[in-house]
């Protein structure tokens, strides 16, 4: 129980992301000008986050590790190599799936988060949520907590900045500044204070 | 697009380059880039990635169907981006260990991706395999130097080689060690940008509000 919490809050805090790990910057940049988006965004980061990184484990445990199809008559295959594709097939189909799912059962939702989806695919926040977990070597559910508070992270910070921006867009930049490099130094700045979360062990 | 092939080669380094004016490619850009050697690496790996995954999507664009192009572009990347981490881990163990993850976000980096979309599904394939590789070389060039700036000046050396000599080995130089934590990379881009937009003013943006100054404008 101790390990998931400190999975939990290293995720959120010491290792977020957005800020240390600068994952899903594009999207962190592009589409952090008003906090409502940035909502939408951020919830379905962590919904699919924390979809995908458990599946992702199951995958990798039955599926490639080496040994791991021993159950199939295998007994010494190792398709490690093939990771990388099947975990960005995975997030891509369970995207899919998701948007066809909340487009059936849950319309307002649809509505809500529906454009953000297929940005999602290609957010490498998702996809480097999954290879983290790989290299880390998580259990299962060491994995389903670290994808829904890595998820939870991103969402934090893209709100932040969200907010900062909204206020930010009124302020006296200089001219090259405008824009894109001012966002950049931001970011910076957040990141500087995150990392004063670093050394916190639990 | 009237364009010659040199001015697709050389048009992304500065005048639309990918990181500075198109914002794609941002992730590993900042990661990968508090040493030069492995920065190059990286550039490398992406500029390749880039250029043969533009040549074949855009060999087979016409067979695409275009609900399912997204799959496909992404099959086409991933199975690319494999082969450049295998190559890797085989050659080069040590700059992959530091790399760790970034080879394998290459598939989601927005520039394959958008060079795939905007230009490769449009375009014949050798236009498509230089356009790539222009945006490759536009991401190295910022990279690079983004790069140098950080090893410089946050352990005085290029290329592992020692340039500034540090206070620790004897020298004279006190390097600073905030350059090589993650936030410097945001201040080097963002600075670095500002240089830009400063030389070549059409790239500045519209300000969203203008704050009213006495004289009439």
């Amino acid at each position: 129980m101790e390990n998931v919490l400190s999975i939990a809050v290293k995720a959120i805090f010491v290792e977020n992301l957005a800020l240390s790990f600068f994952l899903g910057m594009c999207t962190f940049i592009a589409v952090s000008k008003k906090i409502s988006t940035a909502i939408g965004l951020g919830i379905s980061v962590m919904v699919v986050q924390a979809i995908t990184v458990p599946a992702n484990n199951l995958i990798l445990t039955y599926l490639l590790k080496p040994g791991a199809l021993a159950w199939a008559g295998f007994d010494d295959v190792d398709l490690t190599f093939l990771g990388l594709i099947s975990y960005i097939g995975v997030i891509a189909a369970l995207v899919q799936i998701l948007e066809m799912v909340l487009d059936k059962y849950f319309p307002p939702l649809y509505n809500a988060l529906g454009v953000f989806l297929p940005l999602i695919t290609v957010n490498c926040a998702i996809l480097g949520g999954s290879l983290l977990m790989v290299e880390r070597d998580y259990t299962f559910t060491e994995s389903a907590t670290y994808g829904l508070s890595s998820g939870f992270g991103w969402a934090l910070a893209i709100t932040a900045m969200a907010g900062v921006r909204e206020k930010l867009k009124y302020s006296d930049i200089p001219d090259g500044l405008q824009g894109l490099g001012i966002t950049f130094i931001t970011a910076g700045l957040m990141s500087l204070a995150f990392m004063s979360f670093g050394g916190i062990k639990l | 697009m009237g364009q010659t092939r040199k001015e697709m080669l050389v048009d992304p380094l500065v005048d639309n380059n990918p990181i500075t004016l198109q914002v794609l490619g941002i992730c590993s850009a900042l990661a990968v880039t508090s040493s030069m050697t492995v920065a190059f690496v990286m550039t490398v790996a992406v500029t390749i990635v880039t250029g043969f995954s533009s040549m074949f999507i855009s060999m087979i664009r016409h067979q695409i169907p275009s609900s399912i192009r997204i799959i496909v572009q992404m099959v086409i990347i991933a199975s690319l981006v494999i082969m450049v981490d295998q190559v890797l881990k085989a050659y080069l163990f040590e700059i992959s260990k530091t790399l760790s993850v970034f080879v394998g976000l290459i598939i989601t980096n927005c520039i394959v991706m958008g060079r795939a979309e905007a230009f490769a599904m449009k375009n014949p394939p050798i236009a498509s395999f230089i356009d790539g590789i222009g945006n490759g070389l536009g991401y190295g060039a910022i990279l690079m130097s983004v790069g140098f700036i950080r090893e410089l000046f946050g352990s005085g050396s290029i290329f592992g080689m020692t340039v500034l000599p540090t206070v620790n080995n004897g020298g004279w130089y006190v390097p600073n060690g905030l350059l090589l934590l993650p936030p410097s990379a945001f201040f080097v881009i963002g600075l670095l940008i500002w240089a830009v937009r400063s030389w070549k003013p059409e790239q500045v943006e519209e300000r969203e509000y203008t704050i009213q100054s006495v004289e009439a404008h």
